[in-house]
């Protein structure tokens, strides 16, 4: 029983943040001192970074790419970024269809998509979620039909395709098989966005940032070879990657540095003549939400401490995002508050508000998403409710 | 990083986890305060617990188990006591291994020199008597500080005169560790409760315990009665109730996922509309609700646990506050769930679910309350961040 970090693991976290320190181009610092929103080109110029360095990708496998770190390492080097407020890279290619591939690609598709994935010299998206298929997303009508010629030809529309107006490939579940029961004739299919009939247009989202688009495929063709797996059998793929480590899931780390945001937000507002800091009420506020990720993080380190046993993610990671999802709402939240009438401030027009201060708004709207993406917080209950409490489904 | 209990610390959970076979839920209620109100019983029991279970206990060495050996004690970790409190929560064994063990025993044991740890701990560990803290006072809520029992010292004896509340297992106790004010400030008294001057009235509390209210009016003392150097009381009592605290988590961990998978059985084997109620989603997500607090609860229990009996005082109240807000949270959130999931059954008297209810919120009252952390938590060094 041992709650602290072995003197290596510590070690190694110096290193990162000595990195850290030394290592993030100028034009990011600044942007991460006042936590504001990076765009695509600043996540890249970030990921290359990390690329250069052999970290950009922790949970490959070493001859694939990877540093050849354990589970600890992992979280250490991944909670550190996130304290740092650097740019989140997108997690499609590194970590979503990359793992996948390297699970269950073939010899020929792991050669010709996981060195671009790393370097990132190709950018990837996701195609799950359908306009009637959200939650229930084994309903997906975007059909891929067998041309005779070695083809598939795609039509059909995804939808919060986050980043899809950058990505060079995506990679989607679509219908091979209509006949078969609903899960049974899914397939996964990677597509050049530069295909013939691939159209993405972005839409805002309430944060105001362009994240995410709707996508669509107009008798697209795509060479059968993309498929990943058996056909009709990405369901139990896509799956399958749910079951991989989820020790960064619940966004510790980020929420630590909301936190520290929300302090020193309330250390220079003034009420009655000092800082609401010294407040006791608001004081109280804001001890009770760290506490609640104080909790969270014990939490995440029985987590991580399964993963570096090598067991797989049990009930102790399964709360991860629910509990993570909502504190990090809850920081932004408390910003927004602490702010009081500075929060109405939408990006800077004035310097009514100090810099530090004018991206809260925005971040307090798009966080909305972290209760929704990756599996709303309600389907993650209805999980839990079947496979944990053994409730009838 | 590590969870995993060693192997000494599953055998001493199988074994905590054995024994209450023997004392299941229907031992408790047979040993409770009950009566009052309406249609009650009268008190069945003035102790509610057995003296002889609490034998058994000093043979398995749980009465002494975190103590040093050089007093008689195991020598093993706080946390490894936690372990044993949580598996007693779950069926509510009544013998008072909190109170007694660790809260007047932790004060004992952080206030008092070697020679008075063995003389009072002593027959304790052995299964002979036990001990009860009288540090709370009618207007001091949480604050220990807060003294108005006086010891003044003529020639080689103390007089001690003032009236302590709450002090748990005070009914039954032999011995009383005594807070009160002297010359040079806060000091802690050994008080046997048959001494003249001392006045006990059993109290029933709510979770079917007892406590006591001790008057103290010019009770003689030695001054071989004076534990440790005078004055130097109050850390030793806020240690012990950070241990208390601890253990209250620990113990509220047990009850929480007592209550849990009660309830999720519940839900299984209830029909309404022709269905398992466990189908409805409205259910489902408060039972899942639950899931997550008592997983929490675990988490900070473990880090209270580990951590209570730190050196590093701030790190001790850190861990501690964070544990003892989140039962004070989430705890509460599942017994209260657990309730309202049973329905109308929940609240009669002879369905378990409301003997649990009764104890966590007791927990959640002793030893600070949320709000009482909360804001010890927010005067931690380092709160203000960077």
């Amino acid at each position: 029983m041992d709650l602290s970090f072995t003197p290596e693991q510590e070690a190694f976290r110096r290193e990162v943040r000595e990195f850290l320190k030394t290592e993030v181009p100028p034009h990011i610092k600044a942007k991460a001192e006042v936590d504001g929103h990076f765009e695509m080109d600043e996540v890249m110029d970030w990921h290359k970074v990390l690329y250069r360095k052999g970290w950009v990708a922790p949970h490959w496998p070493k001859e694939l790419g990877g540093p050849g770190w354990d589970a600890a390492q992992r979280f250490l080097f991944g909670e550190e970024l996130e304290k740092s407020g650097t740019p989140l890279l997108s997690p499609f290619g590194l970590s979503m269809v990359g793992p996948l591939i390297i699970q269950f690609g073939n010899d020929a598709q792991k050669q010709r998509f996981l060195p671009k994935i790393l370097s990132g010299e190709e950018k990837w998206c996701q195609g799950y979620s359908e306009p009637d298929a959200g939650s229930d997303l084994a309903s997906l009508r975007t059909t891929a039909v067998d041309d005779g010629n070695g083809n598939f030809v795609v039509n059909g529309q995804k939808t919060w395709t986050t980043y899809a107006q950058y990505a060079d490939w995506i990679f989607c579940l679509v219908r091979t098989d209509s006949s078969a029961k609903k899960q049974a004739g899914i397939s996964f299919l990677l597509i050049d966005m530069k295909t013939p009939g691939v159209r993405a247009v972005p839409m805002l989202t309430t944060g105001h940032t362009p994240a995410f688009c709707d996508t669509w495929f107009e008798n697209a063709v795509v060479p059968k070879e993309n498929v990943v797996g058996p056909v009709n059998g990405g369901w139990g793929m896509a799956k399958a990657l749910l079951g991989h480590e989820r020790t960064m899931i619940g966004a510790v780390g980020q929420s630590t540095r909301a936190l520290l945001r929300v302090k020193r937000i309330a250390s220079h507002t003034i009420l009655n003549g000092k800082p609401l800091l010294e407040d006791g009420s608001f004081r109280t506020k804001i001890a009770r939400l760290e506490i609640k990720l104080e909790a969270l993080r014990v939490q995440n380190y029985r987590a991580l401490a399964g993963a570096q046993l090598g067991h797989a993610p049990g009930p102790e990671s399964s709360i991860l995002k629910i509990r993570g999802s909502e504190i990090q709402q809850q920081c932004l939240e408390l910003a927004m508050e602490v702010m009081g009438q500075n929060s109405l401030a939408w990006f800077n027009e004035t310097d009514i508000v100090p810099a530090g201060e004018q991206w809260v708004a925005s971040s307090f709207n798009y966080l909305r998403a972290t209760t929704i993406y990756g599996g709303s917080n309600e389907i993650q209950r209805n999980v839990i409710a079947k496979m944990i409490l053994g409730l009838p489904g | 990083m590590d969870f995993e209990l060693n192997d000494d610390q599953k055998l001493l959970k199988d074994s905590a986890a054995q024994f209450t076979k023997s004392s299941p839920v229907t031992r408790f209620r047979k040993l409770r305060s009950h009566g009052g109100g309406h249609g009650g019983e009268v008190v069945s029991h003035d102790r509610c617990w057995e003296p002889s279970v609490w034998k058994q206990m000093a043979d398995l060495g749980w009465l002494g188990l975190f103590y040093p050996e050089s007093v008689g004690g195991l020598g093993l970790s706080f946390f490894d006591m936690t372990l044993v409190l949580e598996e007693l929560g779950k069926t509510l064994v009544p013998e008072p291994i909190l109170a007694s063990v660790v809260l007047a025993g932790g004060a004992v044991l952080k206030g008092a020199s070697v020679e008075q740890q063995k003389k009072i701990l002593g027959p304790m560990i052995e299964g002979k008597t036990s001990l009860a803290l009288a540090w709370a006072e009618k207007d001091g809520r949480y604050d220990a500080g807060h003294v108005s029992t006086t010891a003044k010292k003529e020639g080689g004896t103390w007089l001690l005169s003032g009236e302590k509340v709450w002090a748990l297992n005070g009914h039954a106790a032999e011995t009383l560790i005594v807070s009160a004010r002297t010359e040079a400030g806060i000091s802690l008294f050994s008080v046997p409760s048959n001494a003249k001057g001392v006045a006990i009235e059993s109290a029933k509390t709510m979770d079917g315990q007892r406590a006591a209210r001790v008057r103290l009016s010019n009770v003689v003392l030695g001054s071989e009665d004076l534990l440790g150097t005078e004055g130097t009381g109050l850390p030793a009592i806020e240690h012990a109730l950070d241990l208390a605290a601890a253990g209250a988590c620990a113990e509220g961990h047990g009850i929480a996922s007592t209550v849990l998978w009660m309830t999720v059985n519940y839900l299984q084997v209830r029909k309404q509309f022709n269905v398992a109620i466990g189908s409805f989603q409205a259910l489902q997500h408060r039972a899942v609700d639950m899931f997550v607090e008592t997983e929490l609860l675990k988490s900070t229990a473990m880090l209270a646990g580990m951590k209570a009996d730190d050196s590093d005082v701030n790190e001790r109240r850190r861990a501690v506050s964070i544990a003892k807000a989140q039962l004070a949270a989430g705890g509460k959130r599942v017994v209260e769930s657990a309730i309202q999931l049973h329905g109308g059954i929940g609240i009669t008297d002879e369905h378990d679910v409301g003997l649990y209810f009764k104890r966590m919120s007791v927990l959640n009252a002793l030893f600070g309350d949320e709000e009482h952390h909360l804001s010890r938590y927010a005067s931690l060094p380092g709160f203000e961040g960077a």
